[in-house]
């Protein structure tokens, strides 16, 4: 049983990381297009090259991509961890009337098709002049990362023990000195990791940007839309590269604060 | 108010969603005093106390510390220690700061907090463990840190909620009497929540026994045991056999009860009855004797013995007496170890007046 069931995981791994194992060799290519060449293949040296890397990171065009993804990126993660920490304190806390219905509420960017989103965004921002400004996408993508951040933050909440807020309130201490030195430290892992979570949803949004966003701010992935519409080029195959290995580190140093704060929680038996 | 209370409740009711948890509360706590708040789960004992603590605040009735109404003041500017039931310790920080945390909440100098942290860690004998973390000590010693954090601050009262509950027997019993001389060291007011009597019994100078959100008796632990003031109070701390009937006659202190089957028994009363008054009269295990002087005593009886159990230290006997299928005796072995009939005899029991106690409510 054991083994058919590590045979499973396997193949299920593989389904889903063999398309990506099978872009990296390709984005060393020294051809011009997406396919493996007869030299890449037979592993001969001059099949292989970093110039699409090289492309990537001297094109204006990638560099201003890199550029809005991380001013946007930020920017949303900031707002939605901010709004998101507080949300979650909120939904944890036994007082909160109607728990049920604020999480539906806060849940729903998540819930409701993207088009769906898109389309009210724009229509909402048409007459608040939001359109193509990094203040409309920045609150836009807000949206869409805070429910991540809740979610994140809410699991870590929700084994909070709130009697260490009722014990700091008898030793004297007030609310915010509460929140500051019990509250926050015992949650931090947590909230990085929602601002991590955050932060990538905003990097892989590409329909609300399409709607409400001016080709100044456009992003990675936009970037790479475009490259893809206009000609195939293998600089795309270098960036998804790039991506997949900050994603890698991002995953790492979530799972580890993830870790972190469970260790933390542990020694109380 | 007169400085030799610390705190008074005045008529202190709290509900919640209509159900009513504490019910018209008024006692007093004096200065100094080791308190137990003793009943059943759900008998409004934790309530009480949150409510001194600040963390519930009473649907109405007032509650008074050191003289001023506290009501509608935050826990944090009441000064009162709180040890919890699961420690309640900050995980994230060592022993020596867990402890330093009231003080640093009150940004008091550092010299100070350095040298009141060593203090009340020497006070529950943890000096050496203050750079440990929560997680790596003991269920008592997590205790005993507890205990330190509340008393570093000076707080004008110390409550304990049920603190030695999640401890194994032997370690209670230590906590018990390490928390008695705690006490005596440092002459701080004590209110303990337990659902213990024997904790309520060693430890306290009081006892306020709770039932359904109301004390029913709050005295010291002797007469709680022994004048207890009403069947509550009678059928829940230690054990007791019951008789009701019918108050015949009343004199200054003793009275005759002619119980439901017929029995007459001579029992003391606290006043407050007279002839024909419904009663129960109760008489400890321990207190009814058996062959010998039994048949000289107030209330004598020939019995059938349908059990003798032998615990070790004492034996314990269950006779029938009419109405009453099950009386209960209790007898120390040394006292009569040879002459303890055996089930199936018939054995004389017997006790003074002053062991059988009437209750009216």
């Amino acid at each position: 049983m054991k083994i058919v069931f590590r045979i499973w995981v396997v193949l299920g791994f593989c389904f889903l990381a063999l398309p990506l194992l099978a872009i990296i060799p390709l984005s060393f290519t020294s051809g011009q297009y997406m396919y493996y060449t007869p030299e890449m293949l037979a592993l001969d040296p001059a099949g292989y090259s970093t110039k699409w890397y090289t492309a990537v990171l001297t094109s204006p065009d990638w560099l201003m991509a890199v550029k809005n993804s991380l001013l946007i990126g930020l920017g949303a993660a900031a707002v939605a961890t901010i709004c998101g920490t507080l949300a979650a304190i909120g939904l944890s806390w036994a007082g909160t009337p109607a728990k049920g219905l604020w999480t539906m509420l806060i849940l729903l960017p998540q819930i409701v098709p993207i088009v769906v989103i898109a389309g009210g965004l724009f229509a909402a921002f048409g007459d608040l002049r939001l359109i193509g400004t990094y203040t409309g996408i920045i609150i836009a993508h807000t949206v869409l990362a805070a429910p991540v951040a809740v979610i994140t933050i809410r699991a870590s909440m929700d084994r909070f023990d709130w009697n260490l807020v009722a014990a700091a309130s008898t030793l004297g201490a007030n609310p915010l000195y509460t929140f500051r030195t019990v509250t926050l430290p015992l949650v931090r892992p947590a909230i990085i990791a929602g601002a991590i979570f955050a932060f990538a949803t905003s990097l892989d949004e590409v329909v609300v940007i399409q709607f409400i966003g001016a080709y100044q701010q456009k992003t990675i992935p936009i970037q790479m839309l475009i490259g893809l519409r206009e000609h195939l080029s293998p600089a795309i195959l270098a960036v998804a590269t790039m991506l997949i290995g900050f994603a890698l580190v991002v995953i790492l140093l979530g799972e580890t604060l993830r870790r972190r704060s469970l260790a933390i929680e542990t020694p109380k038996k | 108010m007169s400085d030799d209370i610390v705190a008074r409740y005045e008529n202190v009711s709290k509900d919640y969603d209509g159900v009513k948890v504490v019910s018209d509360l008024t006692f007093d706590i004096r200065r100094g005093e080791f308190l137990s708040l003793l009943g059943p789960s759900g008998s409004g004992k934790t309530t009480t106390l949150m409510m001194l603590a600040g963390l519930q605040s009473p649907s109405s009735g007032n509650i008074f510390l050191d003289g001023r109404p506290i009501v509608g003041i935050p826990a944090h500017q009441r000064n009162i220690g709180v040890v919890f039931q699961n420690y309640a310790l900050f995980p994230h920080m060592s022993v020596g700061e867990n402890v330093s945390f009231p003080l640093r909440a009150r940004r008091t100098a550092r010299a100070e907090i350095a040298r009141r942290v060593r203090e009340s860690l020497e006070m529950v004998q943890l000096g050496p463990l203050i750079d440990r973390w929560p997680g790596e000590l003991s269920g008592g010693q997590q205790q005993r840190v507890a205990l330190a954090r509340a008393l570093v601050f000076d707080p004008s009262v110390v409550l304990l909620d049920e603190p030695l509950g999640a401890l194994d027997r032997q370690l209670r019993e230590n906590m018990q009497l390490e928390l008695k001389q705690l006490h005596r060291q440092t002459g701080i007011t004590m209110i303990y929540v337990t659902h213990d009597q024997g904790e309520a019994m060693t430890m306290s100078d009081r006892v306020a026994v709770f039932d359904q959100g109301r004390i029913l008796q709050c005295s010291a632990p002797e007469r709680i045991y022994n004048a207890p003031e009403s069947r509550f109070v009678a059928e829940f701390v230690g054990e007791n056999n019951r008789f009701s009937g019918t108050v015949e006659t009343v004199d200054a202190a003793e009275c005759s009860v002619r119980t439901d089957d017929d029995v007459r028994i001579r029992a003391v009363h606290g006043g407050h009855v007279a002839a024909g008054d419904a009663v129960q009269v109760y008489v400890r295990p321990e207190r009814i004797e058996v062959g010998g002087a039994a048949a000289t005593r107030d209330n004598s009886f020939q019995v059938p013995v349908l059990d003798a159990i032998f615990l070790g230290d004492h034996t314990r006997l269950k006779v029938a007496m009419p109405g009453h299928p099950e009386v209960t005796v209790k007898r120390n072995f040394l006292d009569d170890a040879d002459d303890l009939p055996a089930a199936g005899q018939t054995a004389t029991i017997g006790w003074s007046a002053q062991a059988a106690r009437v209750v009216t409510h």
